[in-house]
């Protein structure tokens, strides 16, 4: 069963149609790049799927279920999660204390419910170790590099039973060493059965990492295809608008 | 990039990752900034006591610490703000108006069960219309508390006809020993700071409530995308600035024996700088409740040691406003100098 499908979707902003008629489906485990021009939709179908906007038409069903997302923590529930372009990291908190952010655990001390902070750093650490990720869970995200600040964004992904994963632009800003950790990190989710949609407008990131390449081009899916059967040639056309269809 | 090519490389070094993360306690206690600053009180204490024989006395400890005492209490709620990336200009006239509240109430012969309540309560109104005017209306704080330092001192003018008040009723007594009496030597409003610095510590490190305020604080976006309620959080951060304000107004009604509606009047300055010195960010994102009462120390000796070298109190305005030019400068220095 998909673990994301989406049925004639459609987004209007007053007379802008950001997206028009999408339908998409996306299996347990796939990791999907989602490319296109600027402005072609990507962030809007990110956000329509998170549950920031709701579709003007159109349906989403999760894992079979229809889904009605009014807010985002109604997406987040039904285990969609979000890794942001600009990463909604706290530069002050150390990287456990990122993770567990608006989630964090406490522990009964007499009367008062306390932080545990034992107990998120022994959690972080965990997920660091399962994205193969050398992060440590005491360190201050403002001494982290590029990569290790994705790891602790990833890794708040996996706190609840995440199903998909939404990435925003996630190698938008890093050195190129800090690309193929990243890189690893999606084929961790990915091992975990996690579905994962990738915006990047970086062809070789995309033809490394995903298995199908979907093209938004002014608000409609113009391809969405194993991304063996394709190349960055064909996608370049099919995001100009060189090739028609695909 | 650079900063980045150094944690990169540093990250193959795991020696040195492990030395800068066990170092011993005393070198993470000397890179904080709140240390410092106790050492220069603690220096400050010294010389004037051996430079007068007027400081070390019994009778002017006593009211140095008492007078460090208001400016602590509110100092921390002030931390509070800060740390949460806003500011607030309004809890000089928050203490007036506290003060009012309890000095009006109790001299028309309400008992001081009521009239210390109510002052309290007419505080943390202050705060909440602060903050419902900052998260919801998404005003400025600067504007906002700005606007409240004028309307709150003037309630405060209105709520007395701007007259002293002096006679606080049946319950006179209980007053003026909670805020000028002493408890096993110590001040009253000393052991008052003394305890609420232990609950704000407390409330900053351990509880859901401080993690997201220093969230917020460091950045707002990414709170606001985790889900943290941010507009409750604020406002509640302003009530908690505003009833740091009311306690220390009930406080010092008691110390001063009597009101006027000047009290508190430029008290804000003194207490954004003893929390800036105490190492708050006024960028937002970091502050503690120790560092606010050691900033609060640190201004009060060196307000008393301007009096007692004989220096003129036209000065004191000069010191304050350096001060808190100074640590906001030294602050800049050091993250320009960790973000070469
Ligand atoms: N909140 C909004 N209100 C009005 N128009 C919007 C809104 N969000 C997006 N749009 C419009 O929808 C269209 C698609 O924008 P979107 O951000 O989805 O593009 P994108 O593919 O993510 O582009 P980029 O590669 O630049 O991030 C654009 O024309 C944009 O101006
Ligand atoms: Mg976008």
């Amino acid at each position: 069963m998909s673990a994301l499908r989406l049925d004639n979707i459609s987004k209007h902003f007053g007379a802008i149609h950001a997206l028009t008629d999408v339908s998409l489906s996306i299996e347990p485990g796939e990791v999907v790049g989602l490319m296109g021009d600027n402005g072609a939709g990507k962030s809007t179908l990110v956000k329509v799927i998170a549950g920031n906007f709701a579709p003007t038409s159109g349906e989403i069903h999760i894992g079979g279920t229809r889904a009605n997302f009014h807010r985002p923590i109604d997406a987040q529930r039904a285990g969609i999660e979000v890794v942001y372009q600009d990463l909604a990291i706290c530069n002050n908190l150390s990287a456990a204390s990122n993770v567990f952010l608006g989630r964090e655990l406490t522990r009964q001390f007499g009367p008062f419910r306390v932080l545990d902070y034992a107990g998120m750093r022994v959690r972080a650490g965990e997920l660091f170790k399962r994205l193969k990720s050398e992060t440590r869970p005491r360190d201050l995200v403002k001494r982290m590099s590029g990569g290790q600040r994705q790891a602790v964004a990833i890794a708040r992904t996996l706190l609840s039973d995440a199903r998909i994963v939404l990435m925003d632009e996630p190698t938008a800003a890093i050195s190129v060493r800090q690309v193929a950790e990243v890189l690893n990190l999606i084929r961790q989710l990915s091992d975990h059965g996690i579905a994962v949609v990738l915006i990047s407008h970086r062809m070789p990131d995309v033809f490394q990492v995903a298995d199908r390449i979907a093209v938004l081009r002014r608000g409609r899916l113009v391809a969405s295809k194993r991304a063996a059967d394709s190349s960055p040639e064909e996608v370049t056309g099919l995001i100009t608008g060189a090739i028609e269809l695909a | 990039m650079s900063p980045e090519n150094k944690t990169m490389s540093s990250n193959t070094l795991s020696e040195v990752i492990d030395r800068s993360e066990y170092r011993s306690l005393l070198s993470r206690i000397t890179s904080h900034q709140t240390f410092w600053v106790f050492v220069a009180a603690l220096l400050a204490c010294i010389a004037l006591s051996l430079l007068t024989d007027t400081f070390a006395t019994d009778r002017n400890l006593f009211n140095v610490s008492r007078n460090f005492a208001f400016v602590g209490i509110i100092a921390l709620g002030m931390t509070a703000v800060i740390a949460s990336g806003g500011i607030d200009l309004s809890v000089g006239s928050t203490v007036v108006l506290s003060a009012m509240v309890v000095a009006v109430l109790m001299s028309s012969g309400m008992p001081i069960w009521i009239g210390v309540p109510a002052a309290l309560l007419a505080a943390m109104l202050v705060g909440l219309a602060n903050g419902i005017l900052i998260a919801y209306a998404g005003m400025p704080p600067f504007v906002v508390t700005l606007g409240g330092l004028s309307v709150v001192r003037s309630l405060g003018m209105v709520l007395s006809d701007n007259k002293m008040i002096y006679e606080f009723g049946p319950d006179t007594a209980m007053l003026l020993a909670l805020g000028g009496g002493a408890t096993l030597g110590l001040p009253n409003p000393l052991i008052v700071l003394g305890v609420l610095a232990g609950i704000t510590g407390f409330l900053f490190k351990w509880t859901r409530w401080g993690q997201h305020l220093f969230a917020m604080g460091g950045n707002e976006q990414a709170a606001k995308l985790t889900g943290i309620p941010v507009m409750r959080l604020k406002v509640s951060v302003y009530m908690f600035s505003a009833l740091m304000a009311g306690i220390t107004g009930v406080l010092e009604v008691g110390w001063l024996g009597g009101v006027t509606t000047n009290l508190g009047q430029a008290m804000e300055l003194s207490v954004i700088a003893a929390a800036v010195i105490g190492g708050a960010n006024l960028a937002g994102g970091v502050g503690t409740a120790f560092g606010a009462i050691v900033g609060a120390l640190l201004i009060e000796v060196i307000r008393n040691s301007l009096i007692l070298l004989g220096i003129s109190t036209f000065w004191q305005g000069a010191f304050v406003g350096s001060f808190i030019v100074i640590a906001v400068a030294f602050d800049r220095f050091r993250s320009a100098r960790s973000s070469d």
